[in-house]
């Protein structure tokens, strides 16, 4: 048989070999595969969560951030806010009411009034001769115990009555009252009288802080409920919640944009001086060197100077500038140092010898392959931008006064960490909250954006 | 290779240069001085004042005065403590500040290449869910918190112990060290654990891995001659300048743990505007830097064959 | 089929065993590195550790109260910046050298003035004669003599010295010439008769020149010793020569100081230290506290928020005035809206400084101001607000707003536009000025504006006068209320709002030139008024200091004058409980 009659051609019969499945192109093909990264997708919904609570949550909790509410300083959220009406202050100088009695202790220590936050009246009585050295007022927020201190000595008078007005609370008190000898030292002669302290609020007070108009008559001893605040107060009484929300814009805008932007330059210029080598790179390194040893707080101030910021105005945008002016070198470093290790790659020489110019290698193939290093850098440039702005602020550099932002909140809520600590805790909470996201983030889209993963699964 | 190293060097001293003379420009600019007081002093005290430091002279006669000086290694003194030469304050601070330094960047490498590489073997796994949340803690609470919270943790459990399982402050032996350098590193720890997953995990896919696999070399040494090694040039090349800042730096913590170092004179310095001291600081951290970029590139080129420096 | 990476989701049998592989021996190996990393960590902690110790301070053995040894252990807020007395500005060098040196006179244990190195003294309208004691000796066990303290207040007068506080020696005759350069150092109108005697010529009659004395810048020098150090005087520990109780035996800088009693101190029955160690050297006050708690130091201060810890560990707590007065003042000069009266009165009368210290800076021993002078300055007999009351302040916000309506129409102003509060980057300087902005906006309506500066920034300002209201702070140079007295006079640049009155001024000369005390303390009373009545400034606080010592150790003192802290009187009395 010939060799052409042991062969017949097939008949086209059936459809041409379609493909598994469409093409996709890079970015589609890296969204679709992030979409598919359960984390990813939390993050990005913690992400809408912070930024419908700086920009609609000031929308529908309407207190003023500066406010200062100087009944309720440093209260925990949920703590008790009920304050009785009472009579303006008027100074006491020891005058009794006629049914005063004393009490039966070492020096007949008394409270002339019932003790309320406007004013604790001790009054006590001199045993046989007054003391020589006076009287010595101690002040505990414990119970007083053998062979441990009295407390917080208030004053020491040679009369024979005192008022306290130091920062009274709604809680216990253990006063002592101690007679001195000549030399002004503690003697034994000592008495002890504690008591619970009720809130109280002047008419003057009412009015100012809105709970009562001008016109209404109220009697004495009404009690108000002060004003409420979900996660409690600051130092100077200033509602958390709504400085959270304003100091969410300051340190979202220039934790999110500071980053952004110098990473950016960072990239684009390290990049360049790996790929293109030399004495460029030489003279591009030298020069990132020469920011980063400059003096960071010494060329802020010149920043400060230089932008003519005006005396107590927020200068958020010249420290923007001034924040991506003297950090980019780190990113511009590490993304060289990628570059040098990633030009020498096969596929880099196969796509010269194509015809790709430089500018394309770059953008195309040297960028995406570092982005797991950018975006490492991205993430934790977040949290270093916040505190830096808050150290800024500090210093006077940053927003002025009342101005919130939450690092500065947390500089601030670091004193009371002992005693108060809900205001260090929340704006520390809200920093981690947006750290983890755009972490989560960054992690989701390394693996989206990374080249290698592509047509596999 | 020799040229290579003159090339750097003779650039280095430009560079030098160039950050002590934008420096002493920059800070003759910001407005006060080191002179002015609390207490206003009369003009004539204020001259005699001037003429003792020279800063009555024209700026630019400064500049030489102060190049000339330091073409010969003095850097001057203190405007701030008086008789301190700022070579002597250098000379006894840099030490201790060099001592903690190597500490914590030891700790932040080691920690960092350690956790980084777990969370790259475990990935999605428990350890790497772990290890990513205490490091979202670790830069997310700035370094200040952590100082006091260690600082406050270790003396309530000396309390409890009833001695002192370590020292809560000052400096001497290596026990003042421990905690003020896991303080120090750990958010540079933090970053380089990141960093080493991130490069781990693009490596892990490389196709000389496979490779290597295909050809049937052995797991270990795939990972020690191939894996590691490419994965901890981003560390290092951090690391490089972590160093030189971390040596120097500190400032808070040196602070909060009363060490006697040289972080506290770079900021103390620029709020007192102790115009020699900020110089002297600054061209110090400026040389020390530009050294640990160099020794930097030069681990690049030995780390891995294909880069080359020219 | 290819070979899957070990993250792969879908992967076989084959796969996973192949990843698994990879990974547990990449575990192993690291494990095996890590091993050898840690033993390598610990040849470095060992290197580290003799490196260490070449730089060390004493706070390895740093016990608060050591009745064994007679030593307490002590910090200090920052390093000494100068322990040259004629150059000393600051407090915590002041209060190195209040242990170290003695003076012509000291303050006693009641705050009078008593005998120091001299055993009496005499001021008249025209001299003041100090004859010193036989067995006042320096540390090296040479007599102190009067041409010790010549050579100070001459070496402090020099010029080329530029010491800042060279203005306390212009009480002595041709004290400004010699300073100024005019007349040569020996044209000072200081003598000796004899080693033992000192007789001081004065510029004008001055009552109250022996209480100047106490200052640093008058101790003595002696003159062979300073010329030995070749210019580093005062630079280290053997730089110096000691009069006084303690000798400083080390000094590490920025790290720890070492007092030992001075075996040649006149006064040595009175010392019952033997060691006083500074072990650490931290400005943060919770680290202090900090090592307070745990037993290393004997003394801390202690701020609002520590109160709490302090009551609920029971440490004896106390608390004195630290001498200061904090005030608001006004910029007066021409193109500053702060220069209308009714707009400063307006201020005056909503700001409730008792609002202000006892709910927001919440520190016992800090009193709200009332007075340019402070509560302890004495008067003739008895404290001089006793003597002379300062004028009362009711608060009105009604008559308030309708000053500032007034004022409003004075300045012909349509808006007000913002007014500048200038003030410092301290923590406590930020709540008093946010909370004077909030309440001037609440009760007013005005804006202020924070300008917040760093130190030096903000002494430039207030020279250069670029502020409308700035939160100020004085302390007494010395204990007659003419310290505090001659702040707003004309002539005083520390008045830096340029504040003008002829009438202040008068009293203020009165004050300074007459050697009848009655007579200056009626100016100073009549001061008070002037000042209130035309709002020159606005007094918030005197500044109180709250702290906290080791329940063994007595006999501190904290003084408003001189140094702060004086440990000179300090004994350990081991009967009281421990800590």
């Amino acid at each position: 048989m010939r060799a052409a009659d042991a062969f017949t051609p097939l008949a086209q019969d059936q459809a041409a070999a379609i493909s598994s499945r469409p093409s996709l192109s890079y970015w589609q093909d890296a969204w679709r595969r992030l979409q598919q990264n359960k984390r990813a997708i939390f993050s990005l919904y913690l992400i809408i969560g912070l930024l419908a609570f700086t920009f609609i949550g000031p929308m529908i909790w309407t207190v003023d951030p500066s406010s200062q509410d100087v009944d309720q300083i440093s209260i925990a959220p949920g703590a008790d806010r009920s304050a009785i009406l009472v009579k303006d202050y008027e100074p006491w100088y020891g005058e009794l009411s006629e049914d005063f009695v004393a009490n039966d202790n070492a020096v007949g220590l008394t409270f002339a009034v019932a003790p309320s936050t406007q004013s604790v009246r001790l009054s006590w009585q001199a045993q046989g001769e007054r003391a020589a050295g006076g009287y010595r007022i101690y002040r505990n927020l414990f119970p007083i115990t053998a062979g441990r201190s009295l407390g917080l000595p208030l004053a020491e008078t040679q009369n024979l009555y005192f008022e306290d007005r130091l920062d009274l609370r709604p809680i216990d008190y253990y006063y002592s009252v101690v007679a001195l000898d000549e030399r002004g030292e503690d003697s034994d002669l000592v008495a002890t009288l504690s008591t619970t302290v009720t809130r109280v609020i002047t008419r003057r007070e009412a009015e100012r802080r809105g709970l009562l108009d001008a016109a209404e008559q109220v009697a004495y001893g009404h009690e108000f409920q002060l004003k409420l605040h979900p996660l409690g107060t600051d130092y100077l009484g200033r509602d958390m919640l709504s400085r959270l929300m304003h100091g969410a814009r300051v340190s979202l805008f220039i934790g999110l944009f500071a980053p952004i932007l110098y990473i950016l330059f960072g990239v684009l210029y390290g990049s360049v001086a790996g790929f293109v080598g030399g004495l460029t790179d030489q003279l591009m390194m030298r020069f990132a060197d020469f920011v980063v040893a400059l003096p960071f707080l010494l060329f802020m101030i010149l920043f400060k100077v230089i932008f003519g910021i005006g005396p107590g105005e927020s200068g958020i945008m010249p420290m923007l500038v001034a924040m991506v002016v003297l950090l980019w070198p780190a990113a511009a470093r590490l993304v060289r140092g990628q570059v040098l290790q990633i030009r020498e790659e096969g596929y880099i020489g196969a796509s010269r010898l194509l015809g790709a110019k430089t500018p394309y290698l770059l953008l195309r193939h040297m960028i995406p392959n570092t982005m797991g290093v950018i975006l490492v850098t991205v993430t934790f440039a977040v949290p270093s931008a916040i505190f830096t702005e808050a150290f800024l602020s500090f210093i006077g550099m940053g927003v002025a006064p009342p101005t919130p932002s939450w690092g500065s909140m947390c500089n601030e809520g670091i004193k009371t960490m002992l005693t108060h600590p809900h205001e260090l805790i929340f704006p520390a909470l809200f920093i981690s909250v947006t750290v983890l996201a755009f972490n989560l983030l960054g992690d989701g889209l390394r693996d989206a954006l990374d080249a290698r993963m592509r047509n596999r699964e | 290779m020799w040229r290579y190293m003159l090339k750097r060097l003779a650039l280095s001293v430009v560079t030098i240069w160039f950050i002590a003379t934008a420096t002493f420009f920059g800070m003759h600019a910001v407005p006060g001085d080191p002179l002015t007081s609390d207490k206003a002093t009369s003009a004539k005290i204020r001259a005699n004042l001037e003429a003792k430091y020279g800063l009555d002279k024209p700026l630019t006669t400064q500049y030489l005065v102060f190049l000339r000086n330091l073409s010969q290694g003095d850097l001057g003194i203190s405007f701030t403590q008086e008789n301190r030469r700022v070579n002597d304050i250098i000379r006894e601070h840099f030490p201790v500040s060099a001592t903690l330094g190597i500490l914590a960047v030891v700790f932040a490498g080691l920690g960092g290449v350690l956790w980084g590489a777990l969370t790259a073997l475990y990935r999605n796994r428990l350890p790497d869910t772990i290890i990513m949340f205490l490091v979202i803690l670790g830069i997310s609470v700035p370094s200040f918190v952590i100082a006091a919270i260690g600082q406050l943790s270790l003396v309530n459990l000396n309390n409890l112990a009833g001695t002192s399982i370590l020292p809560v402050g000052g400096w001497g032996t290596v026990q003042h060290m421990i905690l003020p350098a896991m303080v120090l590193g750990l958010s540079t720890m933090a970053y380089l654990t990141r960093l080493m997953r991130s490069s781990m995990l693009e490596i892990v896919n490389s196709d000389y891995i496979r490779t290597a696999n295909a050809k049937g070399l052995p797991s270990t040494q795939i990972f020690s001659r191939h894996q590691l090694p490419n994965a901890v040039l981003p560390v290092v090349t951090v690391l490089g300048p972590a160093i030189a800042s971390i040596t120097t730096g500190g400032f808070v913590v040196e602070i909060v743990f009363a060490i006697p170092g040289l972080g506290r004179y770079f900021v103390q310095a620029v709020q007192q505007l102790d115009y020699t001291v900020i110089m002297g600081t600054t061209v110090f951290f400026g040389a020390f830097l530009v050294f640990m970029v160099i020794v930097v590139d030069l681990f690049y080129g030995w780390i891995d064959p294909r880069v080359r420096l020219d | 089929m290819s070979i899957a990476e070990p993250h792969s989701e879908s992967s076989s049998n084959d796969h996973s065993s192949a990843a698994s592989a990879l990974s547990s021996a990449a575990l192993r190996q690291l494990f095996i590195y890590f091993g050898a990393a840690i033993a390598g960590c610990t040849l470095l902690m060992f290197a580290l550790h003799y490196l260490a110790s070449a730089f060390s301070s004493d706070s390895t053995t740093a016990i608060a109260v050591d009745p064994e040894n007679n030593s307490i252990s002590i910090y200090l807020k920052e390093e000494p910046p100068s322990l040259n007395s004629t150059v000393t500005t600051d407090s915590v060098s002041a209060m190195v050298l209040n242990h170290v040196m003695e003076g012509l006179l000291r303050m006693s244990v009641d705050d009078k003035l008593e005998a120091g190195i001299a055993e009496r003294w005499e001021v008249t309208p025209t001299h003041a004669t100090f004859w010193l004691r036989d067995n006042a000796l320096w540390s090296d066990g040479q007599p102190i003599t009067a041409a010790d303290f010549i050579f100070s207040w001459t070496t402090a007068l020099r010029p080329e010295t530029a010491s800042e506080y060279a203005f306390l020696l212009y009480s002595i005759k041709n004290g400004r010439a010699v300073n100024e350069g005019a007349m040569p150092a020996e044209a000072l109108g200081v003598s000796a008769p004899d080693p033992h005697t000192l007789v001081v010529e004065l510029e004008q009659p001055m009552a109250f020149f022996d209480k100047t004395v106490v200052f640093p810048t008058f101790f003595p020098i002696r003159e062979d010793f300073y010329n030995a150090t070749n210019g580093r005087f005062g630079a280290d520990a053997h730089e110096l020569l000691f009069s006084g109780p303690f000798k400083l035996t080390s000094w590490v800088h920025g790290s720890s100081l070492l007092f030992e009693k001075n075996p040649n101190y006149w006064d040595k029955e009175r010392i019952k230290l033997d060691q006083i160690n500074v072990a650490y050297i931290t400005q943060d006050a919770n680290a202090a506290i900090n090592f307070f708690k745990d037993g290393k130091v004997a003394f801390t201060t202690l701020g609002a928020e520590n109160l709490i810890e302090a009551q609920r560990q029971g440490w004896p707590i106390k608390r004195n005035q630290d001498g200061t007065l904090f005030f608001l003042e006004f910029n007066h000069r021409d193109e500053r809206l702060t220069r209308n009266w009714n707009l400063r009165r307006a201020m005056q009368l909503v700001l409730d400084m008792d609002e202000l210290v006892y709910k927001v800076t919440k520190l016992p021993g800090f009193k709200p101001g009332v007075s340019i002078f402070p509560e302890w300055l004495m008067g003739t007999n008895a404290p001089l607000r006793e003597e002379y009351p300062p004028p009362q302040l009711r608060l009105d916000t009604a008559k308030a707003r309708e000053h500032l309506a007034l004022a409003k129409e004075e300045l012909g102003l349509d808006e007000w536009p913002p007014i500048v509060l200038l003030t410092s980057d301290s923590p406590v300087s930020n709540i008093q000025s946010e909370w004077v902005q909030e309440a001037l906006k609440s009760k007013l309506g005005l804006t202020i504006k924070i300008d917040k500066q760093i130190f030096k920034q903000r002494l430039a300002k207030m020279t250069a006068g670029e502020f409308d209201i700035l939160l100020a702070g004085w302390g007494p140079d010395y204990n007659d209320p003419l310290t505090f007295g001659d702040l707003f006079a004309s002539w005083n640049l520390n008045n830096r709002g340029r504040y003008m009155s002829d009438e202040n001024d008068r009293l203020v000369r009165e004050a300074q030139g007459s050697t009848d005390t009655k007579t200056r303390m009626d100016a100073f009373g009549k001061i008070q008024h002037v000042l209130f009545d035309d709002v020159a400034l606005l007094p918030m606080f005197e500044r109180g200091v709250t702290y906290a010592v080791h329940p063994q150790l007595k006999g501190l003192k904290r003084r408003v004058i001189g140094a702060d802290t004086d440990y000179t009187n300090a004994y350990i009395d081991t009967s009281a409980g421990g800590q």
